[in-house]
């Protein structure tokens, strides 16, 4: 019963001593500039704020005790599972201001860099059809969630990041707070998850259009209807039992090349035959997302997003039938692709240049440019050019993306080149926390 | 509006042999505020969940009204859950944020405003109904993220620890305001809670649970007074109840050189089973400090005094001779004693303190259930 003396503890997976010299005595809505990347902008119930950290960026969230211990060891167990989130750093607890009064704890986790909030994706003069494909981009998160076990409780575009990748966007968890994992989900657990998803969805996207960012013509509620049927439909290609007739056996292989076409790996298959064998029934009964990166992990050590990798796969084997070495071991002639073709490409960005987008990234719009280039001279351009031409018209206007933290929709519609820009830590006014 | 019947509802987690919820059986009335509380694992939010549509009902059933929605699905219940994402759009008004789910149902203009305008009044919140959720306090906001789930018109609001991730103070002021809330509207309301201090002041009525089982329902009067068995008694109240098991020696309770004088009714009623022992319960308000040498007098050592002002607790151990052990909440071999905070004796002391007549609680040291005498 006796008063418990002040004590910081820390507990970190990785132990940066720079984490003691943050202002863990001081509120963190009152810390001072200097020590923030920036201001969050977004819909937030919380206290959140971005510090600088040993050259990187981390994000602090002040949170109750145990919420925050419960946050990080779910999003640990997330990392395990391999699943796209942001990476848990620690938790800070037993804070005191200098009067003695207890401080609430932080949750700390890595900034993931070249990650866009929808936001600011939505306020970029992007394709319009960029919508779509960040719903695409969730609903495959969220059935890789389903699939093993963890029900998010608050899914949102809010609760989200998206990072580039080739002509889609890739979806990472933010937020764990109100998630579980279990063993299974029950279908209302899962059917629960997906409507809020299309609420908060459509929520959100009225939201930008009241703040007249989105056009009004923009139907938010089809948009967020969208994400149950392109969530029903994956899951039932991933999950759905299927059956044909003993003689109709290529349809095994068939129904693993369609869910490599998804970008699935199938690490276990459940087949069974009737008692008189006629029948045969397939059931996919563990997938892995991951197959084209994987793969080319295998082959050239990137590692890089599914997309991409199925763009970089491509160009391997344009490259393998160009050099006509179809014959020869194909981990043999990545790696002769990888030094002669990919790596001396993205080289060739410039050092002020390589915050703007990942190689990966990079070298997927040189591929787009030599496609452009070549059907405007009508001819083969060589890579050579193409790079050239690139960092010359392309990049210089692209907005840098590796660390797009504090950006709000107001801040992007004062400049109408589209480009990014980055929130100066003085501007402590405009910001917005609800809740 | 609705009653909710939970009928031997069990639900069994694949692989486990003991169900998370086994043989459920509660029936909230209509309007009531239940409040389902108990210890980590104990079963109290999967049968929220259970009720939500979230977790497999495995054997029993779920009744909303008279209607069976154990096979439904959570989206066709009929039930919002309140709170569990109350962020605030940031350029929507306030009728905007309280409005856009009927909006997406596809409800009529004029009766979303009729419905945003019925929620603001009982919410306070008309003269804010224009204005963007910056503009408000911090309670105004909740009460705004409330007014969502209430234009919804459900028949039953399911809370799963909607306080857990607010301050102290501001957890303190919005149990006041969903309490008195929930009364105006009326809306049968199941809410789920670890902390029993916050089940106590918000619940009609109060059900624990532990390892799955329904321990006790009833109102906080009831629980606090008559607690069915060991584990009630000790989980409710704060602090917690001083619990020892001790010897009955002819009327009363063997303490050693102290004793507790028993009921007749009580003694009779002890069975084999209790192996001719008592357990005796008694809260830290029902003692009185006494003179030493006063006859059931039981002498504490100060180990501790905590002092809150209106009141001031001691927390000491068992006085030498005095045999048995007593928990609390404040843990094994420890006893709370309220004492007045004018006279609060010194550390190391020894008082001395006796049960107030008919303020013990008495159960079967065997089976935990409660002697009624």
């Amino acid at each position: 019963m006796s008063p418990t003396p002040p004590r910081l503890q820390i507990t970190a997976a990785t132990t940066d001593p720079a984490l003691l010299d943050l202002p863990w005595h001081v509120p963190l809505e009152q810390w001072p500039s200097e020590v923030l990347a920036a201001l969050p902008r977004g819909i937030s119930r919380h206290i959140v704020r971005f510090a600088r950290l040993s050259g990187g960026v981390v994000a602090i969230k002040e949170i109750g005790e145990t919420v925050a211990y419960r946050e990080y060891e779910l999003l640990r167990q997330l990392r395990k599972l391999e699943i796209p989130g942001v990476e848990p750093l620690g938790v800070v607890t037993g804070r005191h201001a200098p009067d003695g009064e207890p401080l609430e704890a932080c949750l700390l986790t890595r900034h993931l860099s070249f990650s866009l909030p929808y936001r600011a994706l939505f306020s970029q003069s992007l394709q319009p059809d960029t919508a779509t494909r960040l719903i695409d981009a969730l609903a495959v998160l969220l059935v890789r969630l389903h699939l093993v076990g963890f029900y998010w409780g608050d899914v949102s575009l809010s609760n989200t990041l998206f990072r580039r990748d080739a002509e889609t966007f890739a979806a990472y968890l933010v937020d764990a707070e109100t998630g579980d994992l279990h063993d299974k989900l029950s279908p209302g657990q899962r059917s629960y998850d997906l409507e809020v998803a299309r609420v908060n969805i459509i929520g959100e996207l009225m939201d930008l259009q009241a703040g007249a960012f989105l056009s009004e013509d923009v139907d938010a509620v089809e948009i967020g209807d969208a994400i149950v049927v392109r969530y029903q439909e994956l899951w039932r290609a991933l999950t759905e039992r299927e059956s044909f007739s003993y003689g109709d056996r290529w349809r095994v292989q068939q129904r693993i090349d369609r869910l490599n076409d998804l970008g699935f790996d199938v690490g276990e298959l459940d087949i069974t035959t009737d008692i008189d064998g006629t029948t045969v029934r397939i059931q996919p009964k563990v997938v892995d997302a991951g197959h084209h990166s994987r793969r080319l992990m295998r082959l050239t050590g990137l590692d890089v997003q599914e997309n991409q990798a199925r763009r970089l796969l491509n160009d391997l084997d344009e490259y393998r039938a160009a050099t006509d070495r179809q014959m020869e071991d194909e981990s043999f002639v990545a790696h002769d692709w990888l030094t002669d073709v990919f790596e001396p490409a993205v080289r060739k960005v410039p050092r002020e240049f390589r915050k703007k987008l990942e190689p990966a990234q990079v070298y997927h719009e040189l591929l787009d440019h030599r496609w452009f280039l070549s059907q405007q001279q009508n001819r083969d351009v060589p890579m050579k050019e193409v790079v050239k031409s690139y960092v010359k018209t392309v990049l210089p206007t692209r907005p840098d993306e590796q660390a797009v933290l504090g950006v709000s929709a107001e801040d992007l519609r004062e400049t109408e080149t589209g480009s990014m820009p980055r929130v100066h830590p003085d501007e402590v006014d405009g910001d917005m926390l609800i809740g | 509006m609705a009653t909710v019947t939970y009928d031997h509802a069990t639900r069994l987690y694949p692989g486990s042999e003991r169900p998370a919820v086994d043989a459920l059986n509660l029936h909230i009335e209509d309007g009531e505020f239940l409040v389902l509380v108990g210890p980590s694992g104990c079963g109290k939010s999967t049968s929220l969940r259970m009720l939500a549509g979230l977790e497999d009902v495995n054997a029993g059933r779920i009744l909303i009204g008279d209607r069976d929605v154990t096979d439904v699905q959570p989206k066709d219940r009929d039930i919002a859950m309140v709170f569990q994402n109350y962020a605030l759009y940031p350029h929507m008004t306030v009728a905007d944020n309280m409005g856009f789910a009927l909006k997406i149902a596809g409800t009529p203009k004029a009766e979303i405003r009729t419905r945003v305008e019925e929620a603001a009044k009982i919410l306070d919140l008309t003269q804010y109904l224009d204005r963007k959720p910056k503009a408000l306090s911090g309670g105004q906001r909740q009460r705004v993220a409330m007014g969502r789930a209430i234009v919804r018109q459900p028949q039953v609001f399911l809370m799963d620890e909607p306080l857990s991730n607010l301050d102290a103070k501001l957890r303190v002021q919005t149990r006041t305001q969903i309490a008195s809330l929930q009364r105006r509207l009326g809306v049968t309301t199941v809410y789920v809670t670890h902390d029993q201090t916050e089940a106590l002041t918000m619940g009609d009525r109060i059900a624990v649970l532990k390892d799955g089982l329904l321990q006790q329902v009833g109102t906080p009067r009831d629980m606090y007074d008559t607690p069915a068995n060991v584990f009630v008694a000790g989980f409710i109240g704060s602090p917690a109840m001083n619990i020892g098991t001790f010897p009955v020696q002819g009327d009363a309770a063997d303490l050693g050189q102290a004793h507790v004088v028993l009921p007749r009714e009580a003694v009779s009623a002890i069975s084999s089973e209790d192996k001719g022992q008592i357990t005796v319960g008694f809260r830290p308000e029902a003692l009185d400090v006494v003179p030493q040498g006063t006859a059931d007098a039981i002498p504490v050592v100060v180990n501790i005094v905590e002092e809150l002002g209106s009141d001031a607790f001691v927390y000491g151990s068992l006085g030498r001779g005095v045999a048995g052990e007593v928990r609390s909440g404040a843990g094994d071999s420890q006893v709370i004693v309220r004492v007045d905070p004018r006279q609060v004796p010194g550390k190391g002391e020894t008082i001395h303190v006796r049960i107030r007549p008919g303020e013990q609680h008495l159960f079967h040291a065997g089976s935990g259930e409660r002697i009624s005498a």
